[in-house]
């Protein structure tokens, strides 16, 4: 069982004090070394789900089991096994990021000699050796983050937790805290269970994605096959003349439905199959004779899934009624 | 003892080690939280001293230096500041979720509490030394001597354990910053209510007396009184530990049972 990494849900359900069921029966498998991203608005159940998978919190039913071990018979092995980052950064403002990592590597077991280095590995890993010596509350965000994930992996776990990683994160950090997970998982072969409310987060780092609303998952999938089961890419034209609009209407009819404009001076279609029609309408596009200043492919987003599926739009859709303006049709710019 | 459980033990201790640091690290970084309980009651002791020194004049009070009268009282201020900032810094971990980083590792329950008492102790035996100190310099007598100093020490870090243990408790229990400040007034309030400034028998008013009887204060100050003004007065001090110590056994149990609920980790 040692080297199990896999995560495995039946059935889970927390109930909170008032009948409030956070998490309402989902079912889950990760597989070993894989990037599971766990996608929903605020109050969806994301983190409670967390909470029971870390043993932080014990199910009110049903049955789960991490690295082999299940967490509300055998929590001691559970957390063994596992690195944790909770959605807010748990530090001591007063220790420094080196005391932060003795501490942690302390109360972890690792032997006094080791503790040192292993530290230090971590900090440098995450760019914070610089600033090994600074109490953490004169940390940036950013800073206070990756110190959380050095402190979440001291121990080598087999498993990490991370509840909403980049929230309030610069598009920097964030990145490179994307490039950090992937390698860990690449590289170390650790399994992911990553929260997250941003679609891109999950579309870039997840090799598959659970979509949970209210306490259920309302789809799952790798990020591709979810979007195309909702629908298929749409394809956008600029002529370099406005006149040849309705030109490239006719020309690019056969290839699918027209949606409205996205901007101006521009003509799509939502295709009818998949990105493989291009070269045939760059074909019809020059049979045309018209001259295109721009064309391109928007793939439809895991947001169109969230909306297929719940009728809401996934931002700001939080835990409230759903979205009066998620229109079917709505469309992404950002492919 | 198996290995295992021997090793198990050396975890715990090495735990209780860490965190205890980490406790001594918060009290050095935070001047407010070292200086505070250290100058605040030595101020207050200056004050007292010189403004109710007539007192001293009634016919039946116990000493003729009210200086030595009053020299109990700071150790008592230093032991509900050690309860105060224990207690904040443990609320600050359950609300900064620091207690659940610390709960998914191996750490034990206990642990965590001796660790968090342990920083309760260093500031406990810094400030009593350093009042103990201070009153000796500014011409206090300790009428038991040197042995009575050091059973004063000891007893002064007793006290300051029990309020410690009081700090933690309300900490866990509500899990908030503001409660544990909340009990501070309180606090002063039965300090004030009890034999720390005036002789029970000499206490006119008959509610205020009563107060200061049943108040388990008087008996805390009273032992470490003794110790000042009356020599070995074995009853005084044998109540004074008592209770102390009744407190701490009572306050360790409901903190244990408190982190229970806390850390909820399966």
């Amino acid at each position: 069982m040692t080297d199990d990494r896999s995560i495995e849900v039946v059935g889970l359900v927390r109930e909170f004090k008032g009948g409030v069921r956070a998490v309402d029966g989902i079912d889950l498998h990760v597989a070993s070394g894989e990037i599971y991203g766990f996608l929903g608005p605020n109050g969806a159940g994301k983190s409670t789900t967390v909470k029971v998978l870390t043993t932080l919190l014990p199910p009110s039913a049903g049955r789960a089991t991490v690295a082999g071990h299940d967490v509300a018979g055998a929590g001691a092995a559970v957390r063994a096994a596992i690195g944790v980052a909770l959605q807010d950064v748990a530090l001591d403002p007063m220790l420094t990021g080196r005391e932060h990592m003795r501490l942690q590597g302390g109360l972890q077991g690792i032997p006094r000699a080791q503790r040192g280095p292993r530290g230090d590995e971590l900090l440098e890993r995450v760019g914070l050796i610089d600033a090994a010596d600074r109490k953490s509350s004169t940390y940036s965000g950013g800073m206070k983050r990756r110190l959380d994930l050095a402190l979440a992996l001291l121990h080598g776990p087999r498993v990490l937790f991370l509840d909403e990683p980049t929230t309030g994160l610069d598009v920097q950090s964030r990145t490179s805290l994307w490039d950090e997970v992937a390698r860990l998982a690449r590289e170390e072969g650790t399994t992911v269970f990553l929260t997250t409310q941003y679609l891109e987060e999950a579309d870039v780092l997840a090799d598959r994605v659970g979509i949970i609303d209210r306490g259920t998952i309302v789809a799952e999938g790798t990020p591709a096959a979810l979007k195309a089961q909702v629908s298929t890419p749409t394809v956008e034209v600029i002529p370099r003349e406005p006149d040849d609009c309705a030109g490239a209407c006719d020309a690019l009819a056969p290839f699918g439905t027209p949606v409205a404009e996205r901007s101006a001076g521009s003509v799509a279609v939502r295709l009818n199959t998949g990105a493989d029609q291009l070269a045939d309408i760059v074909r019809a596009l020059d049979g045309a004779d018209i001259a295109v200043a721009h064309l391109a492919l928007h793939e439809p987003t895991l947001d169109d899934v969230f909306l297929a599926k719940t009728g809401r739009s996934l931002e700001g859709a939080g835990a409230g009624e759903p979205h009066a303006a998620a229109e079917p049709d709505r469309e992404q710019a950002t492919a | 003892m198996s290995a295992a459980a021997l090793a198990a033990r050396g975890g715990v201790l090495s735990q209780v080690g860490l965190l205890a640091g980490r406790s001594v690290v918060h009290a050095m970084r935070a001047p407010a939280q070292l200086v505070f309980p250290i100058v605040f009651p030595l101020v207050l002791l200056a004050v007292n001293t010189s403004g109710l020194d007539a007192a001293t004049k009634l016919p039946g009070f116990p000493t003729a230096s009210y200086l030595d009268f009053a020299l109990a009282v700071p150790f008592m201020q230093g032991a509900l500041f050690a309860a105060l900032n224990g207690g904040q810094d443990l609320a600050r971990d359950i609300e900064n979720g620091f207690l659940d980083r610390l709960a998914l590792t191996p750490m034990s329950g206990g642990a965590l509490l001796a660790g968090q008492l342990g920083g309760a102790l260093f500031t406990g035996v810094v400030s009593a030394i350093l009042y103990l100190l201070v009153g000796v310099a500014i011409g206090a007598g300790i009428a038991a001597g040197v042995g009575g100093a050091l059973v004063l020490l000891v007893l002064a870090v007793t006290i300051c354990m029990a309020f410690a243990c009081f700090g933690t408790f309300v900490a866990l229990r509500a899990g908030s910053g503001e409660a544990v400040q909340g009990f501070f007034p309180l606090f002063f309030v039965l300090l004030f209510l009890s034999s720390a400034f005036f002789p029970r028998d000499l206490i006119e008013q008959d509610w205020f007396r009563t107060i200061a009887t049943y108040n388990p204060v008087s008996y805390m100050v009273e032992g470490l009184r003794s110790l000042v003004i009356t020599g070995w007065d074995t009853g005084a001090l044998a109540a004074s530990f008592a209770i102390a110590a009744a407190a701490i056994v009572l306050f360790l149990a409901l903190s244990s049972r408190a982190l229970r609920t806390r850390l909820v980790r399966t």
